[in-house]
């Protein structure tokens, strides 16, 4: 008689699969130069950066002031521009209300809008409007679009048919259906998103000016070329707080809308 | 008259070859209960959902009189199938509401055949249609509920809501596809009575596809049983015998 097999055993598959991933990360290791040595000098090096950070900088309160405006200006801004196109860029991408080839168009926008980390993107905008937020709010909206497109097509593509059926059959247009059938069943869900993309928005906001596309980027990477490390406390502070407090906001805008 | 309903050899074949609706001819007109019987899968659903074409039809006619019109539902597109499913009221087995809506939301969606996007988007409905909601709503016995929550309801109360929500289209023909089968037994009967109470006071045909041949018995004016796609008996719910059941249904020991 043949026996059993093992339960939850290791199939000779997972085993391969587990040693030639172990195999893989021994030899990115042993090519990378990552050495005792190395890690041990960096503990020195990174303390000694610390040190450097003190006491902070507090007289620079303009500039710090003008970089924090500008990234919050941006986030909102991103936000809501690219929330206002992803809308119907979700609506073109969701399989059950969107014909074929429109689907394709918006899976595909939304796809190449993703394929880019948001600093590649600000790369690219930098070069063709230029220096300034302008560059940093479109390299957000982009990033928007392909994050929360996506989601609210996946959304959209999750809702219950029988609603949508029974507008329909009372002779509804289109557009009607989606308003009254296809929203109200998404609503929440796009509410969670959105804040969600604001909360992550304000975190590329500060990233994008190290390319040279606004906000406190700019000022942060400027103070680092500058050995300025008491600046670089302030601002690393200062956008620590903001992310937390935005946090906080967006968790109690969520509490209150009960999403 | 307005609302009166004939079908002329209507075949439905979801795959070539093997129709589900095998040349139905039907006529029903006045008003009154007309109750579809059968087995599961007899194409009682296709049947109905053929009138208003949430199910297109392959092959027939199926004639409807309108006020100052007579269409034929299976040849009707885009704009004109829409303007014409104005006129038909549909009722669904799992009511079919939008549960995150209120019930008085639920029930003015029945006049989103006649109204704008630009107003949709606002949610700008007549004053008369809100009124008239609201009598509706005291006409099902909901007037308490009209702020609440569809799902907050229970399923006889959410039943209710897809009656008014049919009769806020004003129809001149009221479809039932089985609206009493995720019901209790008492909630089906006020349910199916108060769908043949309207059609009187409406005086409009009401076609109901209903799996309690009781019930069917009961309240029914006129009872059309099918079996394999075809119509096998047509007539009041008193000349209905036991035999005509072993025709439609087979076997005999739920009879007994």
């Amino acid at each position: 008689m043949k026996p059993f097999p093992k339960p939850f055993g290791w199939s000779a598959g997972h085993k391969l699969a587990l040693a030639a991933m172990l195999a893989y990360c021994a030899w990115s290791l042993a090519g990378m130069d990552v050495s005792a040595e190395r890690l041990a000098s960096g503990w020195e090096q990174g303390a000694k950066f610390i040190g450097r950070m003190f006491p902070p900088e507090l007289g620079k309160m303009d500039e710090l002031w003008q970089g924090i405006k500008e990234t919050l200006q941006i986030a909102v801004l991103a936000t809501a521009l690219g929330l206002l196109l992803s809308l119907p860029v979700g609506l073109l991408a969701a399989a059950n209300l969107s014909p074929a080839p429109l689907r394709m168009a918006g899976r595909t926008l939304i796809a190449a809008c993703r394929a880019l980390h948001p600093v590649i993107s600000a790369i690219l905008f930098v070069k063709a409007v230029g220096f300034g937020p302008l560059a940093g709010i479109l390299a957000l909206v982009v990033a928007t679009v392909g994050f929360v497109g996506k989601l609210f097509a996946d959304a959209i593509e999750e809702i219950s048919p029988k609603p949508i059926e029974a507008m329909r059959a009372t002779g509804a247009s289109f557009a009607n259906v989606v308003l009254f059938g296809v929203l109200p069943q998404v609503a929440s869900r796009f509410v969670g998103f959105s804040t969600y993309q604001l909360d992550s928005n304000l975190r590329n906001s500060t990233m994008v000016g190290i390319v040279g596309a606004g906000g406190i980027g700019g000022a942060l990477f400027a103070a680092f070329l500058r050995y300025e490390y008491s600046f670089v406390f302030t601002i690393l502070a200062t956008v620590i707080a903001i992310i937390v407090v935005g946090e906080i906001v967006v968790n109690a805008v969520r509490k209150a809308l009960d999403v | 008259m307005s609302g009166a309903l004939h079908i002329e050899r209507l075949v439905k074949e979801y795959r070539p070859g093997a129709p589900v609706l095998k040349s139905i001819d039907l006529a029903v007109e006045g008003t009154g209960l007309t109750s579809i019987i059968g087995p599961s899968g007899t194409g009682k659903s296709t049947l109905i959902r053929c009138i208003n074409r949430l199910v297109a039809p392959t092959s027939g006619r199926i004639l409807l009189d309108l006020p100052g019109e007579r269409v034929d539902m299976a040849q009707l597109q885009g704009q004109a199938l829409r303007r014409a499913r104005r006129h038909i009221g549909m009722v669904f087995q799992e009511y079919n509401l939008v549960e995150r809506l209120t019930v008085m939301e639920n029930v003015l969606t029945g006049r989103l055949g006649y109204l704008s996007a630009w107003r949709a988007w606002r949610r700008k409905f007549d004053p008369e249609d809100v009124e008239r909601a609201h009598e509706l709503l005291g006409t099902v016995g909901l007037a308490a509920f009209a702020g609440q929550r569809a799902d907050a309801l229970s399923g006889g109360q959410r039943q209710r809501v897809g009656i008014a929500r049919a009769l806020m289209q004003q129809p001149a023909v009221l479809l039932a596809d089985e609206p009493t089968s995720s019901l209790d037994p008492k909630t089906s009967v006020e349910i199916i009575q108060l769908l043949r109470e309207q059609g009187v006071q409406r005086g409009i045909p009401v076609m109901v596809n209903i799996h309690d041949v009781d019930l069917a018995r009961r309240y029914s004016d006129r009872i059309v049983g099918m079996t394999g796609g075809h119509v096998v008996y047509d007539g009041p719910p008193d000349r209905l015998t036991d035999e005509h059941l072993h025709t439609i249904y087979g076997g005999t020991a739920w009879l007994e």
